[in-house]
C-alpha cells in the first residue's frame, strides 16, 4: 500500500518532506486535483447537486475496480464509469439536474457492483492487490509515479481550465434558470457538460483522497468560500485557493506525523476550515443572495 | 483479506463457495433448500436478523423517500463505518458504533437549518462535510488498528456471517422500538412531510417531528448497517419504498408493497450469497434495483400505452 510505504519512508524533519520524490509527485498531483474539485465543487454547491457529486463519488469505486479485476488500468474505468454515469444522472432529470430518488437507486446498486467486482478481483487474480479495495475508497496520494503524478496534473489543468471557460454561463444558468434559458443561454446543454466535468473530477480526485472522501474535497472548501463572500467570482476563486490549501496542510500534516493518513490530514484540514467559516458566516448576521454581476 | 473473510467464514459452517456445492446443493425446491440452510443455526440467525432490518429500513425509507432526504438518510447510514471502526478500536461491540454515530449524524443534520430552496445549497455541503470529515476518521481509525484491516470491506459492504441471538434480540428490541415510535407519530409525520407549510399552521410541530424522524432515520440504519454494510444500508432504505412508491400512490398500500419488497429482496440476497462466493450487498442491491427497473419500465409503459386504470 502506498500510504504504508509513504509512512515507513517519512524522515523526521520538515524541509525534508520536499526532497523525498513521492511527497514531490503528491504535491504536484495533490495540487492540480485540489484546484480543480475547488472549482467543480463551488458549482456542485451553488447548484444544490451536491448529492450527485455524492452519487459520482461511489461510482468511481466500482469503475475503478470493474477495470482491475477486467484487467485494464484503474484511470480508464474511474473515467468511464463516472463520465457515463454522470451522463446517465442528467438524463434522468430535468434539465441536466437528477431528482435525488433515481440517483439513489442508481448509486446504490453501481456501489453494490463495485463489491461483486472487489470480490470478483480479489478472487480470481492472483497477481491482485490485496489492498486495491481500500486504496480506492480511502486513496493513496503518496503512492503515485512520476508519470501518474503528471498525468493527473495534466488532466485536472484541463478541467480547470474547461470550467474557467464556462464559468460565465454557467454560473447565470445556475442562479436564474428561467431568465438563463429566455435570454438564450442553453441551460440544458451546460447542466451536461458541468456534470461531464463533475465526473471527471470525481474521477482525477478518486486517486488522491479516495471516492468515499473524495466528496468532502468537493464540498467543503466550495461551502466554506460561499460563506465568506457573497460574490461569485472571488467565491470561485477562493473555493479553489482553500481547497489547495487544505491539501497542503493535510500533506504536511500527514507527512509530520506518521500514522495518519494523507487523506485523513486533508479532510481534517477541509473540515476545520469549514466550521471556521461557518463561526464567522453565522456571526456575520444574516447573510444576503448572490450579487450578480451578471449582463449576457 | 476479503477472501479470507468469505472463505474462512463459510468454510468454517462447512460450506464451499460457487452455485450447487452447498452442502446438499441447490435443489430447486425451495422447501428443501431453506431448510437445509436453517440446519446452520448462523443461517437462522442471518434470516431473522435481515427480516427484522428489512421491516425496520422499509418502513423508515419510505418516509424517507417521501421526505425527499435521501442524501441526508445516506449520510445517516455512512457514518456507521467510522462508529464501528471506532468502537472495534476501543474494545467495544460494533453495534453500539454504529448506534452512536448514526444517532449523532442525525442530531446534527436536524440541526441544520432547513429552509427553502437558497438553503438547499448550503444544508448538503454541510453534510457531504460532515459525511466525508467522519469517513475519514473511520479510514484513520482502521489505520491506527491494523487488525481491523481485513474486516473494513466488511464493515463497509456487509456480511451476514457470524450474527449471535444477542443481536438478533437487540435488532429485535430496535425494530419494535422504531416502529412503536413510529406508529404514534406516523399521521403527523405524514401530513409534515407531505405538506409542510400547511402542517405547522395547522399547528402540527414540524421541525420537532423532522429531528424525531432523523433520529429514528439513523437508528434503522445502524441497524441495518450490520448486514449490509453501512454503505449499502442505504440501498435497503431507498430502493423498496421507490420502487413502492412507483407502484401505488396509496400511503397505507405503498407503505406494505415496501416492506414486501425489502423482505423479499433480504431473503433473496441471503440465498443466493449462501450459495455463492460473493458477498450479500451486492445481490441485496442488485434484487432491490432490479425490482425497481421493472416497476418503472412497467409504470412507464402503461402510461405509454395511455391505459392508466
Amino acid at each position: 500500500m502506498g500510504t504504508s510505504a509513504g509512512q515507513v519512508i517519512a524522515a523526521p524533519g520538515w524541509a525534508g518532506a520536499l526532497t523525498h520524490p513521492y511527497f514531490q509527485h503528491a504535491l504536484l498531483a495533490g495540487t492540480a486535483i485540489a484546484a480543480a474539485s475547488g472549482l467543480v465543487g463551488y458549482f456542485l454547491v451553488l447548484r444544490a447537486q451536491v448529492f450527485t457529486g455524492d452519487a459520482l463519488s461511489h461510482v468511481s469505486f466500482t469503475g475503478a475496480l470493474a477495470a482491475l479485476a477486467l484487467g485494464y488500468d484503474l484511470r480508464l474505468g474511474l473515467f468511464a464509469a463516472t463520465i457515463a454515469v454522470a451522463l446517465l444522472l442528467g438524463t434522468l432529470g430535468r434539465g441536466g439536474r437528477a431528482d435525488d430518488v433515481a440517483i439513489g437507486s442508481v448509486f446504490s446498486w453501481i456501489l453494490g457492483l463495485g463489491v461483486f467486482f472487489l470480490t470478483l478481483y480479489t478472487t480470481s487474480r492472483s497477481a491482485g492487490n490485496g489492498g486495491a479495495g481500500v486504496n480506492v475508497l480511502f486513496g493513496s496520494v503518496f503512492g503515485l509515479s512520476a508519470g501518474q503524478a503528471l498525468t493527473a496534473a495534466l488532466v485536472a489543468a484541463g478541467i480547470c481550465a474547461a470550467v474557467v471557460a464556462i464559468a460565465r454561463p454557467l454560473l447565470f444558468a445556475s442562479v436564474d434558470e428561467a431568465v438563463a434559458a429566455a435570454r438564450g443561454v442553453p441551460v440544458r446543454l451546460l447542466g451536461f457538460v458541468f456534470l461531464v466535468l463533475v465526473g471527471a473530477c470525481a474521477a482525477e480526485a478518486t486517486q488522491a483522497v479516495g471516492s468515499l472522501l473524495l466528496l468532502g474535497m468537493l464540498a467543503a472548501p466550495a461551502g466554506a468560500a460561499q460563506r465568506l463572500t457573497d460574490r461569485p467570482y472571488r467565491a470561485l476563486a477562493l473555493s479553489a485557493g482553500l481547497a489547495v490549501a487544505e491539501m497542503w496542510a493535510g500533506l504536511g500534516l500527514s507527512y509530520a506525523v506518521p500514522g495518519v493518513p494523507p487523506s485523513f490530514g486533508v479532510m481534517a484540514a477541509a473540515t476545520a476550515v469549514y466550521g471556521a467559516a461557518y463561526a464567522l458566516g453565522a456571526r456575520g448576521g444574516a447573510r444576503g443572495s448572490l450579487r450578480l454581476p451578471l449582463t449576457p | 483479506m476479503l477472501t479470507a473473510d468469505v472463505y474462512g467464514a463459510a468454510g468454517a459452517a462447512g460450506l464451499s463457495a460457487g452455485w450447487s456445492v452447498g452442502p446438499g446443493g441447490w435443489s430447486w425446491n425451495l422447501l428443501t433448500d431453506l431448510r437445509q440452510m436453517w440446519a446452520f443455526p448462523f443461517m437462522v440467525n442471518a434470516f431473522r436478523a435481515g427480516t427484522l432490518i428489512a421491516v425496520g429500513a422499509a418502513v423508515m425509507g419510505w418516509f424517507m423517500v417521501l421526505r425527499r432526504q435521501s442524501f441526508a438518510g445516506h449520510t445517516v447510514a455512512t457514518v456507521g463505518f467510522p462508529g464501528a471502526a471506532g468502537a472495534a478500536l476501543l474494545g467495544v461491540g460494533a453495534v453500539y458504533g454504529y448506534f452512536t454515530f448514526c444517532v449523532a449524524a442525525a442530531l446534527v443534520i436536524a440541526a441544520l437549518p432547513r429552509a427553502g430552496r437558497a438553503a438547499g445549497g448550503h444544508e448538503s455541503a454541510v453534510t457531504g462535510t460532515v459525511q466525508a470529515f467522519l469517513l475519514a476518521c473511520g479510514f484513520l481509525f482502521t489505520t491506527l488498528y491494523k487488525g481491523l484491516l481485513g474486516g473494513v470491506t466488511s464493515l463497509l459492504f456487509g456480511s451476514f456471517l457470524g450474527i449471535t441471538t444477542a443481536q438478533v434480540w437487540l435488532l429485535f428490541a430496535v425494530t419494535a422500538a422504531v416502529l412503536a415510535v413510529l406508529a404514534v407519530i406516523g399521521r403527523p409525520l405524514l401530513f409534515a412531510s407531505v405538506d409542510p407549510d400547511v402542517a405547522a399552521g395547522r399547528g402540527v410541530p414540524v421541525r420537532l417531528l423532522s429531528t424525531a424522524f432523523l433520529v429514528l432515520l439513523g437508528a434503522a440504519a445502524a441497524e441495518a448497517s450490520q448486514i449490509t454494510g453501512s454503505l449499502l444500508v442505504f440501498a435497503l432504505l431507498v430502493m423498496p419504498a421507490a420502487t413502492a412508491q412507483i407502484l401505488s400512490a396509496r400511503p397505507a398500500v405503498s407503505l406494505a408493497l415496501s416492506v414486501a419488497i425489502a423482505v423479499a429482496v433480504t431473503w433473496l440476497g441471503l440465498i443466493t450469497a449462501y450459495y455463492s462466493p460473493y458477498p450479500i450487498g451486492f445481490y441485496v442491491t442488485t434484487f432491490a434495483f432490479a425490482g425497481y427497473v421493472v416497476a418503472y419500465v412497467m409504470t412507464r409503459s402503461v402510461r405509454f400505452a395511455g391505459g392508466r386504470t
